[in-house]
């Protein structure tokens, strides 16, 4: 799900037009756009549901204690057990079993919960009768707990409706291509330090483990070259979408690059004087595309993790002034960490 | 150069291998003069820590001179004799900088496997596997030491090597699990283990404060150097119940502050630790907490269970009802060792205490592969060996 910023940083993000790509040569409309607001979408998806499922849950566990003990039931909500109690107790158990599962077994449960608000009205006026006769305080609190129920009820039922439209505004859109990367690390340094050394693109290939140069063309353009599986590299043009001193700077690659990628580097201090916390959202399209990340995964060239790794390498061209490495992440053959004729294998 | 490389579970031999090079700007080689074989080296040398390969050079506790320094190491020069503290630490990042050294942001290259294991990494350690950064260790003639100008302790007079080599590991990781058991003065305090470790533990948690230590062994060599040497009561656990004893001896309250110097390779009696040796046999849990166990249930209501025993990953039947419905505190670590250097060199300089207690053999670095066998067996009454490189 989405990292936790603060609004105005969310705020920035939406509003950093580059990052919609609709003016990107050569990228497909809504291809690298919908990031954002489908994260959001999705985490509003998943408030209605998750609360939708524990109604689920709790309508069939009513349920079935009023379908088996009505008359304990009865009693519980301040009203006299009588043959009529038991099967209205019953009948109502049966129908919060059946909204239960209806909203536990639909993807879109949103029609089950207004069963469930239907349900909610029904046992308000049931209660209402039996204000009369019996425990007037049990049966009142018993009220105070169905309108309680129902305000949930009507939560989950409006986030579901709000989440429901969202995604018929979404559909028309492309699904999102490619591979998607968050990744963030804190860096205890001053953020103007800390921008300043990754504005200036040509340190990149200093710590990042997968470039092998970046030439900056003008302000806004720069040509990078990194390795690629198989020995080889690739090139691709970067351009500038935004830029903002100290907190952004956000980028796409310029038309007909083999690997499509755009993205957004922010910078922000970290609470507690513990210095700079940066956030990187990566968004590429490799050639082959996700069959390529998968293959990659198994040889742990998976990219959330090369662009941790890269994180990590960059906080300690920062903290330390260089990357830091052990004998055996830097040699190949014999080395301290190694002796000549020592087996591979991992034990 | 040669070293001390483990070629297999119980396979130690001593090779010939390429000498190290400064690597990065900080680093300096070290000639070690001596270096120790540790209990959690004997974790490495059963096989239970995962991420070693073979050939790996072990050993994290050692000392010498200083032969070479790369151009940023201001404060060492050549010729000095140092003592290297086990994690290696920064000294720049968050953690180093609140004296938390062992969770060191930044020396750890492999930090992406340990943090698979555990979530985030910790420091580096020397010769202990490629989960802790893959750094050669110092069971050899001549190590490489990162960040030289953070951790090694220069010493100028002339304490022996067998003095202060224990400030690499063993004494400051036994000060910290008395530190962390949050003595108080007429606290009595359990110790689980008589290794090395367990004695320094004893030692310090009379220094802070104890009046009465309880140590818990099984092997009467060990309990006699608890008795003789560090001054405790003992528990010898194969002929008694140690719950019974420290219900017993503590008028029913239980050991205001328990520590385990025991790690994941308990040992005990009965179903439960046949259970947990079959358990980790098949890789089904990664440790026997048998100890831990026994501290956390004896502990007195609302006291500390202190852990300094080496455990990797995931333990079965941990009595966490117990922690919480009797309000225990539970503190765990691998010892920031940098910060206990320099007190603990003048408490020996001013003759509070004499590391050198726990040395029962001294060996050739040859002979290293004897030196693991008769440690990890307890033959020859061993309790420490030192190897002279």
């Amino acid at each position: 799900m989405d990292t936790p910023h603060p609004p105005d940083t969310q705020q920035r993000w939406t509003s950093s037009a580059g990052l919609e790509g609709r003016d990107a040569p050569g990228a497909r409309p809504g291809r690298y756009a919908p990031e954002l607001d489908d994260d959001r979408i999705h985490d509003r998806l998943d408030e209605g549901e998750g609360l939708a499922r524990v109604l689920g849950w709790f309508s069939i566990g009513l349920g079935v204690a009023q379908t088996l003990a009505p008359d304990t039931l009865t009693r519980l909500v301040g009203a006299v057990p009588t043959e009529t109690t038991r099967n209205t107790m019953r009948a109502v158990g049966a129908r919060e079993i059946i909204t239960g599962i209806g909203i536990l077994a639909n993807p879109d449960p949103s029609e089950w919960v207004k069963a469930r608000i239907a349900g909610d009205a029904m046992d308000l006026s049931l209660l209402g009768r039996s204000l009369g006769n019996g425990e007037r305080d049990r049966t009142a609190g018993a009220m105070v707990a169905v309108l309680g129920a129902a305000a949930l009820d009507l939560n989950a039922a409006r986030r579901l409706g709000s989440s429901s439209r969202a995604r018929e505004v979404q559909t028309p859109r492309d699904p999102i291509r490619g591979i998607r990367v968050h990744k963030s690390m804190t860096i205890r340094r001053p953020v103007d330090e800390v921008y300043a050394f990754w504005r200036d693109f040509e340190n990149l290939p200093r710590f990042m483990r997968h470039l092998e140069t970046v030439e900056v063309l003008d302000g806004k353009r720069s040509r990078w070259k990194a390795k690629a599986p198989a020995g080889l590299s690739v090139s691709w043009e970067a351009v500038i979408t935004e830029e903002r001193p100290n907190e952004l700077i956000a980028w796409r690659s310029a038309k007909g690059a083999t690997v499509e990628n755009a993205g957004v580097v922010w910078f922000r201090p970290a609470p507690g004087d513990r210095g700079t916390e940066i956030h990187v959202r990566l968004h590429y399209d490799p050639p082959g595309g996700r069959l390529t990340s998968t293959l990659a995964l198994l040889f742990r060239e998976e990219p959330g993790q090369q662009v941790k790794d890269d994180l990590r390498a960059f906080k300690q061209m920062m903290e330390v002034g260089e990357v830091v490495v052990s004998d055996a992440t830097v040699s190949r053959g014999p080395h301290p960490g190694r002796p000549p004729g020592g087996e591979e294998e991992q034990s | 150069m040669k070293a001390t490389c483990w070629m297999g579970t119980r396979d130690i031999e001593i090779r010939d291998v390429p000498d190290p090079r400064i690597l990065n700007h900080r680093d300096a080689i070290v000639r070690v003069t001596s270096t120790a074989i540790c209990g959690s080296d004997l974790h490495l040398y059963n096989g239970f820590i995962p991420g070693l390969e073979h050939g790996d050079i072990l050993g994290h506790e050692f000392m010498g001179e200083v032969v070479d320094v790369g151009p940023e190491v201001k404060n060492l020069k050549k010729g000095d004799r140092v003592v290297v503290p086990f994690p290696i630490a920064c000294g720049a990042c968050w953690q180093c900088e609140h004296g938390l050294y062992a969770a060191c942001e930044n020396s750890n290259p492999n930090a992406w496997v340990a943090e698979k294991m555990w979530g985030r990494s910790p420091a580096g350690i020397f010769g202990y596997s490629h989960v802790l950064g893959g750094f050669a260790g110092g069971q050899a003639e001549y190590a490489r030491v990162p960040f030289a100008d953070v951790g090694p302790l220069k010493i100028d007079d002339d304490l022996t090597d067998d003095q202060v080599l224990f400030l690499s590991d063993i004494f400051p990781t036994g000060y910290m699990g008395a530190e962390m058991a949050n003595i108080q003065p007429g606290d009595t305090v359990a110790v689980w283990g008589c290794g090395p470790v367990g004695q320094f533990a004893i030692a310090s948690a009379y220094m802070l404060g104890a009046e009465r230590v309880i140590a818990i062994d099984r092997f009467p060599y060990r309990l006699e150097m608890a008795r003789d040497k560090a001054g405790a009561d003992v528990i010898n656990y194969e002929e008694t119940d140690v719950l019974d004893a420290l219900e017993e001896m503590t008028g029913g309250r239980g050991p205001d502050a328990c520590i385990d110097a025991v790690g994941m390779e308990g040992h005990g009696h009965g179903f439960q630790y046949a259970y947990d040796r079959a358990k980790q046999a098949v890789r089904a849990e990664t440790g026997r907490p048998i100890a831990l166990r026994e501290a956390i249930l004896s502990c007195r209501s609302g006291g500390t269970v202190s852990v300094i025993g080496v455990y990797g990953g995931f333990l079965d039947k941990f009595p966490m009802g117990a922690v919480l419905n009797r309000g225990l505190t539970i503190r765990a670590g691998q010892c920031h060792v940098h910060r206990y250097m320099k007190p603990l060199l003048e408490r020996i300089r001013n003759g509070d205490i004499d590391p050198s207690f726990v040395i029962t053999h001294h060996m050739d670095l040859e002979d290293a592969a004897a030196g693991y066998e008769i440690f990890n067996e307890k033959h020859e009454h061993c309790e420490k060996v030192v190897l002279r490189a």
